[in-house]
């Protein structure tokens, strides 16, 4: 009884109570919803989302926060298809390495200026997000790659895959979730991480080393970065030095929070965050459906994150939210 | 392991000088002294959390540096703090293994292995709890008996417990006795920090007396009697302050009776009266500030009765009790009493919104002479009055809080460790104007650790323990030992 009524109180049940009920309000409004091409938008819609949602909810865990994850798409991308536009000739799947390997770069530098620095994440990655997305436009001239400059096979992979023909991003996407539960749930690492945004005044004192956790957590979300980085290269056929990006960490952000992480540390879980990421798909594809303009899209996504946050809140003082994680 | 004349400072404050200590393989060792005679520091340093300004450490006769709580670790110490250290988003079995040696970033954990071997630890301690759920919400001494289920896991060769049974009930004291006894069996060593003279009695085998940051001695146990150890303790110099005449004692100001607070305190009665100094004495986490808190309305009691000048009151939140004419200094500055960054001036009228600023607009000229006022007729040194407080010395900081509550006028003083960290000179001043305040006619309740000051100042000296009063004494019989005696806990373990 006592597990049912656990199972029951954890967050992860409601958010999936909230995507079946929105999604039978949009399929009763407008039947089309339910079919297997729009699934097929949804889907499409959240790899990336879901793979900065991964990055991010490491870094929210742990107590601090990565506002430059747009940029590091952006920049990680953009070196990717500058690298593209020089050596056409080049083996594709090698933009993968540079991609992620420029991302967990950028990662490192914000977590180099939060460790060594003691300066506040949240100030450091609001930097580094416009320095980053400078920088991308000096290395590109402020000019765009072009579709022609972008590997058709890189291209593909956002089409179709042996499996299904689901596109390979979407299951990329899923398997780096699944990686992620892993080291959340089953490594040193994940444990860690979770012990410092629990107790960051503990975590030293038990023999943790913080820098070196820290460390790792803002490689690993500029690593993932620079993986949704050449994803976009893949979805959109194109890199553009303002747009590629843009707006990113507050869609990665809105779907981490509604998914139960919260922003004071210590708590979250892969579960929640993937069904944050889908709620979050489910209302962007739903928008133009239901006939609501794309210019209300912010709008929206800044209100689900403070209704979000108010939630966790709420979820919070009753001291459920440990539950989140906590194995039933 | 032994330490050879290890001295720590901080800032300029030295809190131990050259301490020696040699442990035996497979001993029980206890560490006593009064609180903030050093065995916290002491421990802490064995355990890497400090790193000592002199001294060095060496294990089975080899030099050690033993810089941070990870090389502890390694080196097979652990440390069981006073408080409990926890994560509160973590499961309990996580909390018993988080931290152990070994294994790089990437090692799996099984949850079934670490589950599985997180139970039997709590079986062997005789706890039910459910290793699954939340550190979040367990009681203290649940959360302390998981940081020794913690210490058991990580197979520390030396394991240090400072004061771990101050939050357990007496059958959980005798388990863990059972289990402290086995480790010893097993040829690890153990350091056991107490005031509970009567566990350390049936416990360990030799016993160190700590005072003033200084280790006095080491004994085997049966070469000391209990007056003994407790004389050794408190063998403190007697400052030379006396408390100026002139006070002339009135009504009762403050009346409690029978005030209860669950896991905090119980049946306390005392009475205050005006120009009064009231002392009140007993080991840090005897309820003391509890109390003081409850009369402010900070974690108000359960049952019981307060009453102010005669009148029953009834207090639920700080609001209420200064409009009451009660002011209250508590003893953590840093955390409860001033606001660091604003200037000093801001924090001089903070308790005053109403006088400041009549309609809401704050009259600078009213602020600015009421500030200058306090700061005159107390002699706080500063700068300016615009200068932040965290700028000036503890003594001075102390002043700004005591000019703060007095602007309130209150009838009701309660100091709870007022002169806590503060060099000598500053402290008397203390003194003076302590006594001054009850020569104005009010009601003066000194919580206090230092035997000396107790002495000197107070009419009368209630003295608590765990929770409750265990003496009354007049100022012409109080002595030291008398305190002390009343202080120390009594075992609740049957001898």
């Amino acid at each position: 009884m006592k597990n049912l009524r656990n199972i029951l109180l954890r967050r992860e049940a409601g958010i999936f109570v909230m995507i079946v009920l929105f999604c039978i309000a949009v399929g009763i409004e407008r039947p089309q919803f339910w079919t297997l091409n729009s699934l097929r938008i949804i889907l499409l819609l959240v790899p990336l989302i879901m793979i900065g949602a991964m990055g991010q909810m490491l870094v929210l865990v742990a107590r601090h926060v990565d506002l430059s994850i747009g940029s590091m798409l952006g920049f990680s991308a953009m070196v990717t298809g500058l690298m593209f536009r020089h050596y056409p000739e080049i083996w594709w799947p090698v933009g993968f390495i540079v991609a992620i390997g420029t991302g967990t770069l950028l990662g490192l530098f914000n977590g180099v200026l939060v460790t060594f620095f003691r300066l506040p994440s949240i100030i450091v990655t609001l930097g580094t997000l416009n320095l980053y997305r400078g920088l991308t436009y000096i290395i590109s001239d402020a000019r765009q790659i072009n579709r022609q400059y972008i590997p058709s096979d890189l291209k593909a992979m956002s089409q179709t895959s042996p499996v299904f023909g689901i596109p390979w991003i979407i299951i990329m996407s899923f398997m780096v979730a699944l990686l992620t539960y892993y080291i959340v749930m089953h490594t040193q690492l994940g444990r860690q991480i979770f012990a410092i945004g629990s107790n960051p005044i503990a975590a030293p004192l038990r023999g943790i080393n913080v820098t070196q956790v820290t460390l790792i957590v803002f490689a690993l979300a500029g690593a993932l970065s620079g993986l949704a980085g050449i994803m976009y290269a893949s979805r959109w056929g194109f890199v553009n030095p303002s747009n590629t990006g843009a707006g990113f960490e507050f869609q990665v952000i809105a779907a981490v929070v509604i998914g139960g992480v919260s922003i004071n540390g210590g708590v979250g879980s892969v579960l929640g965050t993937v069904l944050g990421v889908l709620l979050l798909g489910c209302v962007s594809a739903a928008l133009p459906l239901l006939g609501i303009p794309g210019t209300t899209q912010n709008a929206i996504y800044g209100s689900v994150i403070l209704i979000a946050l108010l939630i966790d809140r709420t979820v919070r003082q009753k001291g459920l939210a440990s539950l989140a994680r906590s194995k039933t | 392991m032994s330490a050879r004349g290890i001295s720590k400072k901080f800032g300029v404050v030295e809190v131990l000088t050259d301490v020696d200590l040699d442990l035996k393989k497979g001993e029980i060792h206890a560490l006593v002294g009064e609180n903030g005679a050093g065995k916290s520091t002491f421990a802490k340093i064995l355990a890497g959390v400090y790193r000592p300004t002199r001294g060095m450490l060496e294990m089975s006769g080899a030099q050690v540096d033993v810089s941070s709580p990870i090389i502890a670790n390694n080196l097979g110490i652990a440390l069981i703090h006073q408080e409990p250290i926890s994560f509160p988003d973590l499961s309990v079995a996580e909390n018993i293994v988080m931290g152990r040696k070994g294994g790089g970033l990437m090692t799996r954990v099984p949850w079934s292995g670490m589950l599985g071997e997180a139970r039997s630890y709590m079986e062997l301690l005789g706890m039910s709890i459910d290793v699954t759920r939340p550190m979040r919400g367990l009681s203290i001494a649940d959360q302390q008996m998981v940081e020794i289920a913690r210490a058991l896991a990580s197979d520390s060769q030396l394991i240090i417990m400072d004061e771990p049974t101050a939050p357990l009930t007496p059958r959980e004291v005798e388990t863990l006795f059972i289990i402290v006894n086995r480790l010893r069996d097993e040829g690890r060593t153990i350091i056991f920090i107490s005031h509970r003279l009567e566990e350390v009695r049936i416990l360990c085998s030799r016993v160190t007396i700590f005072r003033d940051g200084n280790k006095i001695s080491t004994h085997h146990i049966n070469d000391v009697s209990n007056s003994d150890i407790i004389r050794l303790m408190i063998g403190r110099q007697l400052q030379k302050y006396m408390r100026k005449k002139g006070t002339t004692i009135g009504d009762v100001a403050l009346e409690v009776e029978r005030l209860t607070l669950p896991g905090a305190f119980k049946d306390i009665s005392f009475k205050v009266r005006k120009g009064e100094i009231v002392g009140l004495g007993g080991l840090v986490g005897a309820g003391r500030s509890d109390v003081a808190c409850a009369l402010f309305g900070v974690a108000p009691a359960q049952t019981g009765t307060i009453s102010i000048n005669g009148k029953k009151v009834n207090i639920s939140q700080p609001s209420d009790v200064i409009k009451l004419g009660l002011a209250f200094v508590p003893e953590d500055r840093a955390v409860a009493g001033i606001f660091g960054t604003l200037p000093v001036m801001y924090n001089i009228t903070a308790a005053i919104p109403s006088k400041i600023a009549p309609r809401g607009i704050i009259r600078r000229m009213i602020e600015t002479a009421l500030s200058k006022k306090s700061v005159a007729d107390l002699s706080i040194r500063l700068a300016s009055l615009n200068q932040p407080i965290v700028e000036l010395s503890g003594g001075n900081q102390q002043k700004v809080i005591l000019a703060r509550w007095l602007q309130t006028d209150p009838q009701v003083l309660i100091l709870d460790e007022p002169t806590r960290g503060i060099d000598i000179g500053v402290k008397e001043e203390f003194y003076d104007m302590i006594g001054m305040l009850a020569a104005d006619g009010r009601a003066i309740l000194l919580i206090s650790s230092e035997l000396p000051e107790l002495l000197s100042l107070c009419d009368r000296i209630l003295v608590m323990s765990e929770g409750q009063l265990t003496a009354e004494i007049s100022r012409a019989d109080a002595t030291q030992e008398k305190i002390m005696q009343a202080a120390v806990p009594r075992s609740r373990v049957a001898a």
